[in-house]
């Protein structure tokens, strides 16, 4: 018991020793670049919803317009192997909007093609964004609950 | 008759030598942009060597230096009695297939990213014991092949850490035999494969001998798998320089040498980060080995221009190395006497999620300058 103890110490001693010497990135420049980018991209949708708004759409056609063009300009540019140099530069900034969705399932359906169309696509075009979908679904589904408890008690009152 | 070679714990000290017939490098586009970009055998701009898929262009690509180590030694692929080779992917398939035309009988091996020097190890064995004469030794690694296998899609935007390294594009090759290589160097036509261009200053043409100097193995030292509990994937070099410090303390104890009986010592790919971590555990063993150690994967790319990080890593980052500048410096004097240790980390993504460690493995070889006798 005590052995294994003392080998956790040690395991824990050689990971904060490797932690002190490795180099990492700027936390503060890279937050800046991620707001840089980050907020390029919602520029860019605000744009696309003023301009819809401007021909006339409704505030939800409007912002599905604006998805869509958004998600369709980011698998472009993953196609063009252009979107992993902006996640590169941006970080989360390229990766939080929607934009980072859709390169991350084009980059699993361009790199997993060869695999097949059932099995390569098929199967892995979710690798990246799957737990996105799934979590994002069961946080929904919960919180859903949540209202609707609310909703019932709060009619009770 | 006392028949062993072994020596000390872990190693083995040949009888005889063990001769480096030839050598072969295959290296892609950003390795030919390196700091030794010069060096390389065959170097192909095409990323997919004329492939299809990404393993398809692996496979490509470690034939070609298994082919040209063949020729260049002046041998045919029926002459070659083993074939040792390995690579990163999932069950090798990069030298399954890549070699799979060449007709000679095969051990796949992995050893991660220190497969060059387990099938030298292996290879050599097998001479000193004389169940061969000619034994070729390969291995390669592509970097599109590697981030697909062990990390994200290509197209995936995601930033790396400083800690991380690049996987070298690159296969090297290696003809191991039990005499001195011949003097007439084979005629290498260029013929190797029509999709490529020769390297621009290819130093050994041929055999790897020049007047009487040849290129040979002396001993090994066989490493331990050594797991400090270790679980970024990012940082290799943290994962596989506890294994490399192994390896090298225990080769000093075997054979009873000090850091300064050899003129240099190359590990594999421990980048930037590995060797800080390996300088201070060998310090720690009482070793000092900080003037004559050289990183491969600090060796093939320059960290300010291209933007690989912690250096280069993979199987063909060892093996490229080797063959382009480690031996040719041998033969040409830089260095008498070398310790040659790739280093691997044995990842695995499936234990890895499993919540594992990635444990490191590093294999030692020794390199000696060797003058054969003036025979007229």
């Amino acid at each position: 018991m005590s052995d294994n103890h003392s080998s956790q110490q040690k395991q824990k001693q050689y990971e904060d020793y490797v932690k002190k010497i490795t180099p990492v990135h700027s936390l503060g420049l890279n937050m800046c670049k991620a707001f840089f980018t980050g907020g390029i991209i919602c520029v860019l949708g605000q744009f696309i919803l003023n301009y819809a708004g401007k021909l006339g759409l409704d505030k939800e056609t409007s912002g599905s317009w604006c998805s869509l063009i958004l998600i369709l300009i980011s698998v472009i540019l993953t196609g063009c192997n252009l979107y992993s140099k902006i996640g590169k530069f941006g970080g989360a900034g390229g990766l939080v909007p929607i934009t980072g969705f859709a390169n991350s399932v084009a980059a699993s359906a361009i790199e997993y093609k060869a695999e097949g169309q059932v099995f390569g696509i098929g199967c892995k075009i979710f690798t990246i964004a799957g737990p996105v979908i799934l979590y994002g679904i069961l946080c929904s589904w919960i919180l859903g609950v949540i209202y609707y408890i609310f909703k019932f008690a709060g009619g009770l009152l | 008759m006392n028949r062993q070679m072994t020596c000390g714990a872990s190693s083995i000290a040949f009888r005889n030598p063990v001769f480096i017939q030839s050598c072969a490098c295959v290296a892609g586009q950003k390795e030919s942009e390196g700091p030794l970009g010069t060096c390389f055998d065959i170097i192909n701009e095409d990323p997919m060597f004329g492939a299809d898929t990404w393993e398809a262009a692996e496979s490509t690509m470690q034939k070609q230096a298994a082919t040209l180590a063949v020729q260049k030694a002046g041998l045919q692929n029926r002459d070659i009695r083993l074939l040792f080779a390995g690579d990163l992917l999932a069950q090798t398939v990069a030298s399954s297939f890549g070699t799979a035309g060449l007709g000679i009988p095969f051990y796949g091996l992995f050893g991660a990213c220190s497969t060059m020097g387990e099938s030298l190890s292996l290879g050599s064995m097998c001479i000193a014991g004389g169940y061969g004469s000619h034994i070729l030794c390969a291995t390669s690694s592509h970097f599109a092949s590697a981030e697909k296998e062990f990390r994200f899609p290509l197209g995936y935007g995601n930033q790396r850490p400083l800690s991380a390294t690049w996987t070298v594009t690159g296969a090297g090759a290696c003809v191991l035999g039990c005499n001195p290589p011949t003097r007439d160097s084979a005629k290498i036509s260029g013929s190797a494969s029509d999709t490529t261009s020769a390297g621009n200053s290819v130093r050994y043409p041929g055999t790897l001998r020049d007047n009487n100097t040849c290129a040979v193995i002396t001993g090994l030292t066989t490493g331990r798998l050594i797991d400090f509990g270790f679980k970024d994937s990012f940082n290799m070099g943290g994962c596989m320089a506890p294994a490399a410090c192994d390896t090298i303390a225990q080769n000093f104890k075997d054979f009873n040498r000090k850091p300064e009986d050899y003129d240099a010592i190359f590990t594999g790919d421990l980048g930037m980060v590995g060797q800080k971590i390996l300088f201070d555990l060998l310090s720690e063993k009482g070793f000092d080995i900080s003037s004559r150690h050289q990183d491969c994967g600090m060796l093939i790319y320059d960290p300010q221009t291209q933007d690989t990080h912690s250096g280069g890593s993979g199987c063909g980052c060892a093996a490229t190395v080797l063959a382009g500048h480690i031996l040719p410096n041998i033969i040409n004097g830089t260095w008498k006497r070398i310790l040659f240790v790739p280093t691997g980390a044995l990842l695995s993504k499936v234990s890895f999620n499993e919540g594992d460690s990635i444990p490191g493995i590093a294999h030692a070889v020794i390199i000696e300058q060797y003058q054969l006798p003036n025979i007229p």
